[in-house]
């Protein structure tokens, strides 16, 4: 490669484009990948929102035939890997991204290049599973991909999936690192540990989990892909392998998983909360470091999930034990959003009727979590549908409603005006109604018997009402997401203009305009304590009761011309996006012997987008 | 707490979605029921989750009341002003405090019933389970016989399952059997049936009567018919079964063709029957064995009720029935069906 072709211009010239989608493509702005995130992983839970209403419509009535059993497979393992690695976790990161650095007052992440790179690498990992439907079939194991069925599945399905979710695992890292490095460096001054918001605070913890489960998974399926493509047999016990090692590395991945999926929610909670009852949260202290620990115990209860296996009543209870503690910390979560509610002024906004619908509809993932953990009932109520009631409500009731919280909170931040109010709250009533039909009678057919993943069911099991009722509920919760598209279409021709701080608010993005500025901050903020926006619009006089210091507050406000000369920002650039086009390639070639090459293709591409990354200035001067 | 079904009148009163659950537990037959516990083993489970799903409800009432509470009472009002405090470290020290006692609590007698299933009771019934993809093979080592999908144990006696994990496939010796869960609700939990492993399991039926269950982890295309029942009988009820089934059968004249197709057929798609299936007792096979066929109640992985229309809509192809079964659709013309099915129906 020649250097003289790397000048300062690198090998192409540098892409110079602020609007249109050439901006969007070579964007290294945290506010853009932040909003690519999670139109994209939008879009996806759309589709696995049509796989899980298939789903139910094969099931509404004994002896369905709506779905063959072979599309019902591929439908719920996909509807599973799309709904926890192409929806909760990257709606979650598209919120980190686009908020964490506003709150820390940050001009953006640590690494604009490599978050560019995260985004496009968990796009085409995404297109890349998906291309599976048209390419002959997609997995169909399951999410858990259990050994030794996950070998022997037919077709390329299971080969998609242990690449597909590497590619998302590479994704996933370079994103927890940048995160780790922004939050730790990147503070404005003041930003001390304990007075970062508990948003940034969950960041932080998730970051950090999936730093350290990632690899984990990407081992299981690294030797899942070696057993496919090149017939090794590290899972059969034919040959000296054994099952159950999928399954523990599988779940030491798969619980901290799990966390790293509830406490992105758990923080977008922890700041809607005190910003509409017009309080500090109580116990701050306690609420982040209640999150650090379930962060900490959550490497401790992955094998609750094996109970049925037969590790023996010493194994069984140790991890009985630890997922019973793991709701410790949780309740502290709980009584604290109670706390912060307590002697509050609270407005009944959109992100605060979710923020409610999460703590509200957690209680009950929580405790039937509780219950999973007396074993030898959970032998009862493994692989059933009580199971996927306690993780919907977890996962469902908990993450997305959390998600919708921080969708309705942080819209008008980001596009400057307000989502409506009234058509919000008919989202959140439909959708919680809906949520609860789809889910609570789960409780009671897991319990009468009906286990998970079957395509169909006879007759006279009992299960036939409850199952209609679900199918009933899952429909309701399609037309909530309906009237919420329709939220953001009325909402955008309507542009009811939102200011810099519709909500009063609490923390730094509020100070900023709406939408922020390229620089997100003119001058970074100084920062003398927490909640320091509030701080600053409002005194604390010896009685505690907040008065009005000044109005606006917003800094900046006034329009961003003059300062952005003076500002230094990272330049957009064509390699993140280049670098990850190699990716799928090496993806497809590994799948496909015809197309072996295609392995040499993509490293290349790799390589040279990563060569002309490297050379190239982060800025331009 | 007490079973839902008998649970005191102020408790059902109090509770709503217990209510809820109890009707539903009560008002429908659902044989599949693990809240309807029919032996001692199931029964130290369910009083498990009496204890712990009462307390659950307790909690869930408790906060869900003072969270409305909250957000009512202090609901936005003109005047009203947020009260500015951080917190309060001796609440929220006892509000740690309490949910740790109340799991210390639970956990002991999890701890103590995990041990008291795990020990093996003197004089229990031994059958050993082996799964297969997508039926269960079922051997009695004492009694010196196999039969498949339906395990009949005499009542009042415990029985300890030995779940043997096939490491190969026995069409396939190259493929791996993958894993699958053994499961009869009113009788015991479930235990996985993982390939090179073995597990135990124990279960006891009070009454005589038919208990259903299946496999509980997924095992691919026909999962959900991977079916099975545990039949109980009187103790001499069941030494007459162990009797029957324990003689070779006796081969009927009329089912006498299809006896010969069953031996040393020829079929488009395949070999005789026999190459796969056994009929006497106690020899081993690729498939189900058959020996006593038409004294079970259901066959294919107990999917289908055992009547002629189901197995001449099996016999016509299996795969069509039931996706991913092994047995192949071996091409039979009708007469060979008439006759296959006369002699199975002989198999008493």
């Amino acid at each position: 490669m020649a250097t003289a072709a790397l000048t300062r211009d690198g090998l192409f010239r540098r892409p110079r484009a602020t609007t249109g989608w050439w901006s969007w493509v070579t964007t290294v702005d945290h506010k853009k990948i932040g909003i690519m995130y999670c139109a994209t992983a939008f879009v996806f839970f759309i589709l696995a929102g049509l796989q899980a209403l298939a789903i139910r419509a094969q099931l509404a009535q004994p002896n369905g035939d709506i779905l063959d059993a072979d599309t019902y497979n591929q439908f719920f393992t996909m509807h599973g890997v799309s709904m926890i690695f192409l929806v909760v976790m990257p709606l979650g990161v598209g919120l980190m991204n686009y908020i964490v650095p506003l709150q820390i007052g940050a001009r953006d992440v640590a690494f604009p290049r490599l978050n560019a790179f995260s985004y496009w690498v968990f796009l085409f990992g995404g297109l890349f599973l998906y291309s599976s439907f048209l390419l002959g079939g997609a997995p169909d194991g399951g999410w858990f991909g259990y050994a030794p069925l996950n070998r022997q599945l037919p077709g390329h399905g299971m080969t998609y999936y242990s690449i597909g979710l590497q590619i998302l695992g590479a994704a996933s890292l370079a994103g927890a690192v940048n995160f780790i490095v922004t939050i730790l460096n990147m503070r404005a001054p003041g930003m001390t540990f304990m007075r970062m918001p508990i948003f940034t605070w969950m960041t932080l913890t998730t970051a950090f989990l999936l730093l350290f489960a990632m690899p984990v998974i990407a081992v299981a399926l690294f030797q899942l892909m070696f057993d496919r493509v090149f017939g090794a047999v590290f899972f059969d016990s034919t040959a000296g392998g054994d099952p159950i090692l999928w399954q523990h590395l599988f779940w030491v991945f798969g619980h901290p998983e799990v966390y790293i999926m509830i406490l992105p929610a758990m923080g977008i909670v922890s700041d809607v909360l005190p910003a509409f009852a017009r309080k500090p949260i109580f116990g701050y202290a306690a609420i982040v470091f209640a999150g650090i620990a379930i962060g900490f115990m959550g490497w401790g209860v992955w094998a609750h999930h094996m109970f049925a296996v037969g590790m023996g009543p010493v194994a069984n209870s140790a991890f009985a034990l630890s997922t019973m503690f793991i709701a410790v910390p949780t309740g502290i979560k709980i009584f604290n959003w109670l706390g912060t509610l307590w002697g509050g002024d609270i407005r009944f906004k959109t992100p605060l009727l979710f923020a409610v619908g999460f703590v509200s509809m957690f209680i009950i993932g929580g405790l039937s979590g509780v219950t999973h953990s007396i074993v030898p009932h959970d032998t009862q109520q493994t692989d059933t549908y009580y199971v996927v009631a306690h993780f919907h409500y977890v996962l469902f009731g908990g993450a997305i409603f959390g998600i919708f919280a921080g969708f309705y909170y942080w819209w008008p931040k980001v596009f400057g005006h307000l989502l409506s109010d009234r058509l919000g709250k008919v989202h959140f009533w439909l959708m919680f109604v809906g949520f609860n039909l789809a889910f609570g009678p789960m409780h009671i057919v897991g319990l009468e018997g009906m286990p998970r993943r079957i395509y169909t069911y006879p007759e006279g099991m009992g299960w036939d009402l409850w199952n209609l009722i679900e199918t009933i509920g899952a429909y309701t919760i399609a037309v909530s997401v309906l009237v919420f598209i329709a939220n953001v279409v009325v909402s955008a021709r309507r542009r009811q203009d939102a200011g810099a701080d519709p909500w009063d608010g609490r923390t730094l993005e509020w100070s900023t305009p709406s939408p922020p500025p390229e620089y997100n901050f003119a001058e970074i903020p100084l920062v003398r304590g927490r909640d320091d926006f509030w701080r600053r619009k409002y005194v604390e006089r010896p009685d505690e009761v907040p008065a009005r210091v000044f109005a606006g507050g917003a800094e900046g406000a006034d329009g961003h011309g003059h300062h952005d000369h003076a500002i230094h920002m990272p330049s957009p650039s064509y390699f993140p996006v280049l670098a990850a086009a190699g990716i799928p390639l090496m993806g497809y070639g590994a799948i496909y012997d015809g197309l072996r090459g295609l392995v040499a293709v993509g490293a290349l591409i790799l390589v040279f987008g990563l060569f002309g990354w490297v050379l190239e200035p982060s800025a331009e001067e | 707490m007490t079973r839902p079904c008998t649970g005191s009148r102020w408790r059902l009163a109090a509770l709503l979605p217990l209510l809820v659950m109890v009707i539903s537990a009560c008002a429908s037959d659902t044989p599949q029921n693990a809240l309807k516990p029919e032996g001692p083993f199931a029964r130290d489970a369910d009083r498990l989750w009496d204890l712990t799903f009462g307390i659950a409800v307790v909690v869930f009432f408790v906060v869900e009341l003072a969270l409305v509470y909250a957000l009512v009472k202090f609901r936005h009002r003109p005047g009203r002003k947020a009260a500015q405090f951080h917190g309060n470290t001796r609440l929220e020290v006892a509000l740690t405090a309490v949910p740790a006692l109340i799991l210390a609590g639970i956990a002991v007698p999890t701890v103590r019933t995990q041990f008291d299933l795990a020990a093996d009771p003197q004089g229990a019934l031994q059958v050993e389970v082996v799964g297969h993809r997508f039926w269960w093979e079922m051997s009695y080592p004492e009694q010196g016989f196999k039969t498949a999908n339906e395990m009949h144990i005499p009542t009042g006696r415990p029985v300890r399952v030995t779940l043997v994990g096939a490491a190969a496939d026995p069409v396939d010796a190259t493929r791996p059997e993958v894993i699958h869960s053994f499961w009869v609700p009113r009788l015991a939990g479930a235990q996985d049936v993982v390939p090179g492993h073995e597990n135990g399991l124990l279960l006891q039926a009070d009454e005589p009567g038919v208990y259903l269950g299946q496999c509980k982890e997924f095992c691919g295309l026909s999962h959900a018919n991977m079916r099975l029942r545990v039949i109980a009988h009187t103790p001499a009820g069941f030494q007459r079964w162990v009797r029957e089934q324990s003689r070779p059968p006796e081969e009927s004249s009329l089912a006498a063709e299809g006896a010969r197709l069953f031996q040393e057929g020829q079929f488009p798609n395949g070999p005789a029957c026999s190459a796969c299936h056994a009929v006497d007792p106690s020899s081993p096979g690729i498939g189900p064995n058959l020996a006593h066929f038409a004294s079970r109640s259901t066959f294919a992985g107990a999917m289908f009720d055992n009547n002629e229309a189901n197995l001449r809509a099996w016999l016509a192809g299996p795969p069509d029935v039931k996706p991913g079964a092994t047995m192949p659709d071996l091409g039979l013309t009708q007469e060979q069906i008439d006759a296959l099915v006369a002699y199975l129906q002989s198999l008493e």
